[in-house]
């Protein structure tokens, strides 16, 4: 009889326990709203996943230390709470179906890479969460008819397709020749489907087409084929490791190609790696600080890069901006929706149409930002190559600095 | 559709090679050549001490690409710290040795006369917790050191050659040579190539096999060592890279056999040269398809050859 009893008592203890806990840990408590997020903070993106998880803490920060959300006339404060995805898609999905079904959270912040954004989307979308994401580019996401996904940036196929934009316009209106060397994953191949896109738009010929497999880090062949057939544009993408690999081998087999224009030079920090070698690299960038976007939050994009760098001593790279206009227009949502429901939560967003410091933000019916252009930037170091510098030139609106066109040879550098 | 005509014939194949870069510009095939063998030489030498410790205890090491991963590491922070990343091809191999006999003393010996399977497992949990461990401590960016050693320009600047790819093949070119003699006359090589003979009759001879074993395991992770300070001057570094080496040497034991170093050599540079043609030909987005399907070739063709042999004995 006192097994029972205390059977009875056990289990009617944790039954109150479960109970309590998830109604304290549900959407919105007392005056906070909780937010999940599952980034990346070891494994292979551990360093962008940190990136990611800084630029969500310091909008936090700011948006709570200035008055808060408000919705119905009450004040309210962000918290997120954060798993560790280990870089690992399975894990991330399990993590999200955690944060819903235990955690009880409503509106869910996106992970690192489109990879684990891919991995989470079907599982916020199945429990109707609404998930601002800002580090999942790839186009795929936003063809699938997700209705509760939002993007703050630019899709993969528009990151490089102002390259040859500019390279035709340079060339005079004429059409280009274009080689491109793309590493074999669902980002960069994105990126190549804008680049080809752009080429019959411009009526360009694509002369060398290059597949990089995954595990493969050298691009000699490519570069041999470059070297031979001249182009009038080079374009590479295969995140950090590609554009490592070809400003490497680039200089060292010295190859002279008009326009080079590459991805994940910020993330690779090309300039500090590869000093003078990387001068006149074209890079695509989803924001950088120099852009005059304003908001009522962080002001504009220096004054951003400097508390950052204040709050965690270093500069921050687009990833963290991103991830901090995800919060804005998570705020700006509820405010707008006025409840925490989460069907009109998603319908604010929907509807969002807003100006922060890191763009315009206003989504397509798919999901993805398209008011906002990528801009490119130009690395372009002293003369002993000791200070490299990124410079925006294109588009011309926001360009601080002409564009160098087209580099010099390699036995004038 | 193949014209019949012979004539006709030739100057159809004519016509289809000529659509490929490579004939158009045939100093692209002298090139494809040299980088083929540059990497070869520096897969060869992983391969070899992938072999060697194959041979000597029955232990395929799928932790083979962390420790050239970590040996080039060792290369990468002596470049931070302001000495030549080159100097990486002495020190490392001398840390790494004492990292490879300290993995055997605390994990291979209790698998070293299991079933391969387990030592297999072991090896593989070895690598897991290697690429953990680095990311922990080195950080998830990809990083690369500098030589600055310049470039070798031949033909009138049509075919390029990095130095630091020169260097790292020398510097392998002589670490094999070195091996090989000193397996030959020192008296721990002898030691080593008995054991591989016979590990049972060795120890009743005298040999300390538990040290043969251990240095052999050293020796392997010294060899990693030294093309892992080649590949930070020359490629690039990350903790999760580790693998393609590790596949690919295990694949160039498995064409040249154990202990047999002018095989492993002389495989190496051809699955190098095979893989860089095979990018001009078919795409490079098959390149390493390219090779493993020459693997599975070369693996049936010697099954045939077997097993004529075979019928021939019966």
């Amino acid at each position: 009889m006192k097994v029972k009893n205390f059977i009875i008592t056990f289990i009617s203890a944790i039954a109150l326990l479960l109970s309590t806990s998830t109604i304290s840990l549900a959407k919105v408590v007392g005056d906070k709203i909780v937010l999940g997020a599952a980034v990346s903070l070891t494994g292979k993106y551990s360093s962008n996943g940190v990136h990611t998880q800084n630029g969500y803490n310091i909008a936090v920060e700011r948006i709570n230390s200035m008055g808060g959300v408000k919705v119905d006339g009450k004040s309210y404060k962000f918290e997120i709470i954060y798993y560790d995805d280990e870089s690992n898609s399975g894990r991330a999905a399990q993590l999200a179906e955690r944060l819903i079904k235990q955690d009880g959270v409503q509106y869910m912040l996106g992970p690192y890479s489109s990879g684990l954004t891919k991995a989470m989307a079907p599982v916020t979308e199945k429990y109707q969460v609404p998930m601002v994401e800002a580090n999942g580019a790839s186009r795929s996401l936003f063809t699938k008819g997700y209705k509760y996904l939002f993007a703050v940036l630019a899709p993969a196929n528009l990151y490089l397709d102002v390259a040859i934009d500019t390279a035709v316009e340079k060339n005079g209106g004429k059409p280009v020749r274009i080689a491109m060397a793309f590493e074999q994953d669902a980002f960069s191949q994105d990126v190549r489907l804008g680049i080809v896109e752009a080429a019959k738009r411009t009526g360009s010929k694509i002369i060398i087409d290059d597949k990089l497999p995954k595990e493969l880090n050298d691009m000699a062949a490519t570069l041999s084929k470059v070297k031979a057939t001249k182009p009038d544009v080079l374009v590479v993408s295969g995140h950090t490791k590609g554009a490592l690999t070809a400003i490497r081998q680039i200089s060292e087999m010295k190859v002279d190609v008009p326009m080079l224009a590459m991805t994940h030079c910020d993330a690779a920090k090309l300039s500090k790696q590869h000093g003078k070698a990387s001068e006149y690299a074209l890079c695509a960038s989803q924001w950088h600080k120099s852009l005059s976007y304003r908001d009522n939050y962080f002001g504009g994009g220096m004054e951003y890069a400097a508390d950052f760098k204040k709050m965690f001593d270093y500069d921050p790279p687009y990833q963290s901006a991103e991830s901090s206009a995800a919060l804005l227009v998570f705020k700006d949502a509820f405010e707008r929706a006025n409840s925490f429901d989460t069907k009109k939560v998603r319908d604010a967003l929907a509807a969002t149409e807003m100006q922060t410091f890191y763009g315009n933000i206003k989504f397509a019916p798919g999901g993805q930002n398209i008011s906002k252009p990528m801009v490119l930037f130009q690395v372009i170091c002293n003369d002993d190559g000791s200070k490299c510098e990124n410079k925006v030139v294109a588009p011309l609106k926001w360009a601080s600095a002409e564009l160098v066109h087209p580099i010099p040879k390699w036995s004038d550098r | 559709m193949l014209p019949s005509n012979r004539g006709h014939f030739f100057k159809y194949l004519e016509k289809y090679f000529m659509d490929f870069l490579i004939f158009q510009a045939p100093m692209l095939m002298v090139q494809a050549s040299i980088d083929g063998i540059l990497l070869g030489i520096l897969f060869a030498l992983i391969a070899y001490g992938m072999a060697l410790q194959w041979g000597v205890m029955n232990i395929i090491n799928i932790a083979q690409g962390e420790l050239v991963i970590m040996g080039g590491y060792i290369a990468y922070f002596m470049y931070l710290s302001g000495i030549h990343p080159a100097f990486g091809v002495i020190v490392s191999p001398i840390i790494m040795y004492f990292v490879g006999v300290g993995m055997y003393k605390l994990v291979i010996n209790k698998v070293v006369d299991r079933d391969l399977f387990i030592s297999i497992l072991a090896t593989f949990g070895i690598s897991i917790l290697a690429q953990q461990l680095m990311n922990f401590a080195f950080g998830a960016d990809v990083v690369v050191a500098q030589s600055n050693f310049g470039t070798t320009m031949l033909f009138d600047g049509m075919v390029t050659i990095p130095n630091a790819k020169i260097f790292s093949g020398l510097v392998c070119i002589i670490a094999a040579i070195i091996l090989v003699i000193y397996m030959k006359k020192s008296k721990l090589g002898r030691a080593i190539r008995a054991t591989a003979q016979n590990a049972r009759a060795a120890k009743i001879l005298g040999v300390n096999t538990e040290k043969v074993y251990a240095s052999t395991f050293g020796i392997n992770a010294a060899l990693c060592g030294i093309a892992g300070a080649c590949i930070a001057i020359t490629f690039t570094l990350h903790p999760y890279t580790g693998l393609p080496y590790t596949v690919r040497s295990f694949m160039i034991v498995i064409i040249a056999g154990l202990g047999n170093l002018p095989a492993v050599a002389i495989s190496g540079m051809g699955l190098g040269i095979f893989e860089e043609w095979a990018d001009y030909l078919i795409g490079t987005e098959f390149r390493i398809a390219a090779v493993f399907s020459l693997l599975v070739i070369i693996l049936v063709y010697r099954r045939f050859k077997l097993s004529k042999k075979r019928e021939y004995l019966k």
